[in-house]
């Protein structure tokens, strides 16, 4: 049986929007004949019946892919943007580092080949063309968990990771004591503290894959590859807090902090960026019916919606995550880029905003989002409590550019489980985190004054994180923060469908059975508020006007 | 200053407390001897392995009888060459790393072990642990008796000597962490407020997943752990 969450009537006057101004066509408004929106809930799918007059964001449609995208690799390489081409920064006996970012990106994994491994096969094939032997590669992990050798492999390839595993393919761990060093400060006082291997280098290479506008860029180099020292400077609550959007870097205070820091890596070190980009080809069939407007969904695609909802809400949780785990994702590159660190960003960014951005007059009163199983921080294991709060508050929220979907003081109506599950090895530091610091404070600014710290230095999880696949025991903390814009912003968080009360409340949430429940506890005593949905995933973002 | 408590064999070495008392065996002043001491330590063995099943305590006090008659001084001029051939290159290979963590993080380290205290000495030192609790023979005469000076290290006993080390030097147990590989050390991670389970066997691994304890792996993948990592 299709689960279905059904609504009040809505009153015609709501068939007045959007008074008076066009939307874009992927902006769909809810009449009274609207069929029910298909969601996530976790790692099922579920059916909604939403109030007519009520907004729906509909995905851009895949951008076309590069026909030929070891060309345009190639192409990238030697015509790049800011600087001179590859082969001419090359010379026997030179000592090269490659960096790559890690597989938080995409979500979920792509197809192979990755990306990442066509890259590198035309970056060491150039390389050794050049006569240089010397090339280390490092996964850019920074806090994230170690990558496990056959996750290595599915993004770097076969023949790469027959060549390189493990002594010179390797993950890169900030809390190697000999492993980092210190570059600088920046006016700021932010510390600059890098990947000695990376630092030391005659030349690094960094091979990025963009998946979304907060990837890339400087974050690359000084995110990716550096220590406790440098994230401090800025993944706190008050940079957090600072930020309008993680998705419009030029209003993010976080990303302005990395940027200052990567000003002074550039200046200190030879960094040679490649940045990559995808479409939004996140499913391929069946799911990708997931791309169009439930009304425009043939008589075939909802049966077999209805079969796939059917068959996930009967299959039990593992089955439901080995399944989804199992089904890479068939994104098309969209762009390679190569250069200078910001002159290349730039052209990323574009891509990525052509490929996301939908534009949305107006905000709303009430945010409404299916939250799926995944997240970049949960890669082959399970969405935890921690996690789903940074899908809502982090990702969800901040899926706009120019202002919030939402208004300040108003509502996501959210699906999830919220179910209280941890992956015991990845998340071993998350599980204290929910269940001893939550309980005792959900200040952000409380728990990174008092927490953090101890919670940073416990030497049982920085084993894990060092020869483990645990992330730091800094990272929920991280995760907390981040959603701390939205927490600033929301007004409520009303969540559907939690099999449990105890764990939303951690999270500071209100729970309801059903969609009309969370529908009227949020309407409070206002009439006709403006719900708008974001139809996620694929991943579409806002970009809102007032 | 909060404090670290490790258990020892199965935690940080993968020895147990048998290996060093078969070495102690071996040694004896003549072959005939040892042989001897072996032939014993042999038939006691299905003793000791039920006593282990019900009672690690009894266990202890089971095997450490075979020391009895060796004198002090060939328990303490044997001893280098045991901790050598014996413990030092049976140590995990991330010991060492992890001892040296918790110091740096300006941690006591306790080395909480059913082994005897002049092994455990030697080890505290090579690792850079602070301190250790071990097991001590009783002499007479300047003969070991075969008997374990009271209170014997083991099992529950553990959780209260390391809560008396705690009281001795006003430790709030509830910033300490204990590591351990071993169902039968359950009292002594109790006890503080951070426990950790290191290459935990079965019933310890079910229970660290029940109570979202952290759990390490110190010890060497084996070759087909390696070769099944390294497949698609």
């Amino acid at each position: 049986m299709t689960l279905r969450f059904s609504s009040v009537p809505a009153p015609s006057d709501r068939l007045a929007r959007p008074k008076g101004r066009a939307e874009h066509p992927l902006v769909v408004t809810l009449d009274e004949k609207s069929g029910p929106r298909a969601l996530f809930s976790g790692d099922r799918l579920l059916e909604v019946d939403l109030p007519a007059g009520t907004r729906v964001i509909y995905p851009r449609p895949p951008m076309e892919p590069l026909k030929d995208v070891d060309a345009a690799i190639r192409y990238a390489l030697n015509h790049p943007t800011g600087t001179g081409p590859l082969h001419a920064k090359l010379r026997p006996g030179m000592n090269v580092v490659i960096a790559v970012d890690d597989i938080s990106l995409p979500l979920p994994p792509m197809r192979r080949p990755d990306v990442r491994e066509r890259v590198l096969t035309i970056v060491l094939g150039m390389l050794a063309d050049h006569g240089v032997e010397d090339v280390e590669i490092v996964i850019a992990t920074s806090f994230h968990r170690r990558m496990t050798a056959a996750e290595v492999r599915h993004i770097v390839g076969d023949r790469i990771f027959e060549a390189y595993w493990p002594d010179r393919l390797y993950n890169h761990d900030a809390e190697d004591p000999v492993g980092m060093k210190l570059v600088g400060t920046t006016d700021h006082g932010e510390v600059v503290e890098l990947n000695r291997k990376a630092v030391e280098s005659d030349l690094l290479i960094y091979v990025n894959l963009n998946f979304v506008p907060m990837d890339g860029g400087h974050k690359s180099v000084a995110t990716g590859l550096c220590g406790y020292k440098s994230l401090r400077a800025h993944h706190t609550p008050q940079v957090i807090r600072e930020c309008r959007s993680y998705m419009d870097p030029a209003a993010s205070a976080l990303s302005t902090s990395v940027e200052r820091m990567g000003r002074l890596a550039e200046k200190s070190l030879n960094i040679f960026h490649i940045e990559t980009t995808v479409n939004n080809r996140m499913f391929d069939r069946p799911l990708d019916l997931l791309h169009k407007n439930e009304d425009d969904w043939t008589g075939a695609e909802r049966a077999t919606f209805k079969g796939l909802a059917f068959t996930l809400s009967r299959l039990p949780q593992p089955a439901r995550q080995a399944i989804f785990q199992r089904i890479p994702s068939p994104y098309g590159v969209t762009g390679v880029f190569a250069g200078e660190c910001e002159a290349v960003h730039e052209k990323t960014l574009e891509r990525c905003n052509a490929q996301y951005m939908v534009p949305l007059q107006g905000q709303s009163d009430i945010l409404v989002a299916g939250i799926p199983y995944i997240s970049p921080y949960n890669v082959n294991s399970f969405l935890n409590p921690l996690l789903v709060q940074v899908m809502v508050q982090g990702y969800f929220f901040n899926f706009y550019r120019g202002a919030p979907i939402v208004r300040k003081g108003g509502t996501m109506i959210v699906f999830h489980p919220c179910t209280d599950q941890f992956d015991q090895e990845h998340h071993a530091p998350y599980i204290e985190f929910v269940h001893d610091v939550l309980p005792q404070t959900r200040d952000a600014v409380e728990m990174h004054r008092k927490f953090e710290e101890k919670f940073a230095s416990n030497p049982a999880y920085l084993e894990m994180y060092r020869k483990g696949h645990a992330y730091h025991p800094a990272h929920p903390f991280f995760m907390w923060y981040w959603g701390e814009a939205g927490r600033q912003h929301l007004g409520r968080v009303i969540v559907v469908g939690a099999d449990n009360d105890y764990i939303p409340k951690l999270l500071g949430w209100e729970t309801a059975r059903t969609f009309a429940e969370a529908l009227a506890m949020a309407q409070g005593g206002k009439r006709n508020p403006d719900i708008t949905m974001l139809h996620v995933p694929p991943i579409v973002m806002a970009d809102v006007t007032l | 200053m909060p404090a670290s408590f490790f258990d020892v064999d199965g935690t940080l070495v993968k020895t147990n407390l048998v290996h060093p008392t078969v070495f102690y065996l071996a040694n004896q002043p003549n072959p005939l001897r040892s042989l001897g001491s072996l032939a014993r330590a042999a038939l006691g063995a299905p003793r000791m392995a039920l006593a282990e099943l019900v009672d690690r305590r009894r266990f202890n006090e089971l095997l450490f009888t075979a020391y009895e008659g060796i004198s002090r001084d060939r328990l303490l001029i044997l001893a280098d060459e045991a901790f050598d051939g014996v413990m030092k290159r049976a140590l995990y290979p991330g010991a060492r790393d992890l001892v040296q963590r918790c110091r740096s993080q300006g941690h006591e380290v306790v080395l909480v072990s059913g082994a005897l205290d002049f092994l455990m000495e030697r080890l505290a030192r090579h690792l850079g642990a602070t301190g250790y609790i071990a097991n001590r023979l009783e002499i007479k005469d300047g003969y070991a008796t075969g008997k374990l000076l009271r209170p014997v290290v083991a099992g529950p006993e553990k959780a209260r000597l390391v809560r008396e080390w705690a009281r001795a030097r006003g430790e709030d147990l509830g910033e300490c962490f204990a590591y351990s590989d071993s169902y039968s050390d359950v009292p002594m991670l109790s006890v503080v407020g951070h426990p950790c389970v290191v290459n935990p066997d079965l019933r310890l691994a079910t229970l660290a997943r029940t109570y979202g304890w952290p759990v390490i792996r110190l010890e060497k993948k084996s070759i087909a752990a390696g070769i099944l990592e390294r497949l698609p």
